[in-house]
């Protein structure tokens, strides 16, 4: 064996994690330039206008939607979400709670206030425009969804079997594509969701702005658009699955200062 | 009607940094709808004009800029202006923080 060819096999050994480290900086060092000045404001600005817009056959605000720290309480109520809401008696992450407040205090119908969950960049869905508005008011609050509700801890369990759970025409579960370290899908990296390290920096981005489509994604959505990719069956916007999976991934990354809303690739 | 449009002006060494984001679609050409984007970007300081910018297709949709100006004092009023190829427009004014 050449001299050269061994200095090959030595660098295919060591170099290539190296390389990978740079990619990881340099990917940081563009996340960094991107998120000072974020469009997402541009979001939070719409949100709150539709927060205070009437809507619906009764003709109200949003104004008065409890979400969970008292009606109208927006300062740190993302922070603190999932929780169990006794009105419901069901746990509820922020656009099921926005949901329900559409339902309830606008008295909208379920289906109107769902027909166009998810927008896009030429006109972003009302539901997208509230999230960012909703979340940025929690801003430097450290994230502590609820966990002391049986209801909580239930749907935590439940969130995380279903990240395990293979189904569908591919077999894939959540743990296919997100269950070994260090994997990612071009520039974006595929975080183990049961490593806190991982899951504080979901918690304390998500919702956020997508640089490449130029609009706003939610929680929810990415719940929805993963099991797309799984090829699985759509689930139902705010379905217990979908909450128990945000439930399972913001327990896993609790107590991380929120810093959204964030930047998407 | 224009979208929201947000600024930030802050003192920093001497300098004032302003930093401004815009709602647009920036559509171009290749995106075989009718081209509208953003054509100038005026920046006035005290109400007096300080630059006058042309921009092209080439920016992204919802366009952050930011800048430095030379001096600059706290209270100073910044204002921003953008005209785009179908003769909308929108502006925003701060304070200098």
């Amino acid at each position: 064996m050449s001299r050269a060819f061994a200095r090959i096999l030595v660098c295919l050994a060591f170099c290539a994690p190296a390389a990978a480290q740079d990619v990881k900086k340099e990917i940081e060092r563009y996340r960094q330039m991107v998120n000072d000045g974020s469009p997402a404001e541009l979001f939070e600005l719409e949100g709150e206008a539709l927060w205070k817009k009437p809507q619906g056959p009764k003709q109200v605000s949003l104004e008065k939607c409890d979400l969970g720290l008292g009606p109208g309480v927006l300062k740190g109520a993302y922070a603190a979400l999932p929780r169990y809401f006794k009105d419901a008696d069901r746990v509820m992450d922020l656009e099921t709670r926005l949901l329900h407040c559409m339902v309830n205090l606008q008295g909208r119908s379920r289906e109107e206030a769902t027909k166009r969950v998810f927008g896009n960049a030429d006109r972003p869905s009302e539901m997208e425009s509230l999230s960012a508005y909703v979340a940025a008011q929690s801003r430097g609050m450290k994230m502590a969804p609820g966990e002391s509700h049986p209801k909580e801890k239930a749907a935590y369990e439940l969130g995380k079997a279903l990240y395990f759970q293979r189904a569908g025409s591919w077999d894939f579960a959540c743990t296919s594509c997100h269950g070994e370290e260090g994997r990612r899908i071009r520039l974006q990296e595929l975080p183990v969701l049961l490593n806190p390290a991982n899951a504080r920096s979901v918690a304390a981005s998500w919702p956020a702005y997508r640089i490449s489509t130029s609009g706003f994604v939610t929680m929810q959505w990415r719940m929805n658009n993963c099991y797309q990719q799984m090829r699985m069956p759509e689930p139902a916007f705010g379905s217990d699955a979908t909450v128990a999976l945000i439930q399972f991934i913001t327990v896993t990354g609790k107590g991380e200062v929120y810093r959204g809303p964030g930047n998407k690739r | 009607m224009a979208g929201p449009m947000k600024i930030r002006a802050t003192l920093a060494g001497g300098n004032t940094e302003v930093r401004v984001l815009m709602t647009h679609p920036m559509t171009t050409a290749q995106s075989g709808q009718p081209l509208h984007f953003i054509q100038n970007v005026s920046v006035k300081l005290n109400g007096k004009a300080l630059i006058e910018a042309e921009v092209s297709q080439a920016v992204s949709r919802n366009p952050v800029f930011s800048f430095r100006l030379k001096g600059g004092a706290k209270g100073d009023t910044i204002e921003v202006a953008w005209l785009d190829n179908k003769g909308e427009s929108n502006k925003i004014e701060t304070a200098v923080a």
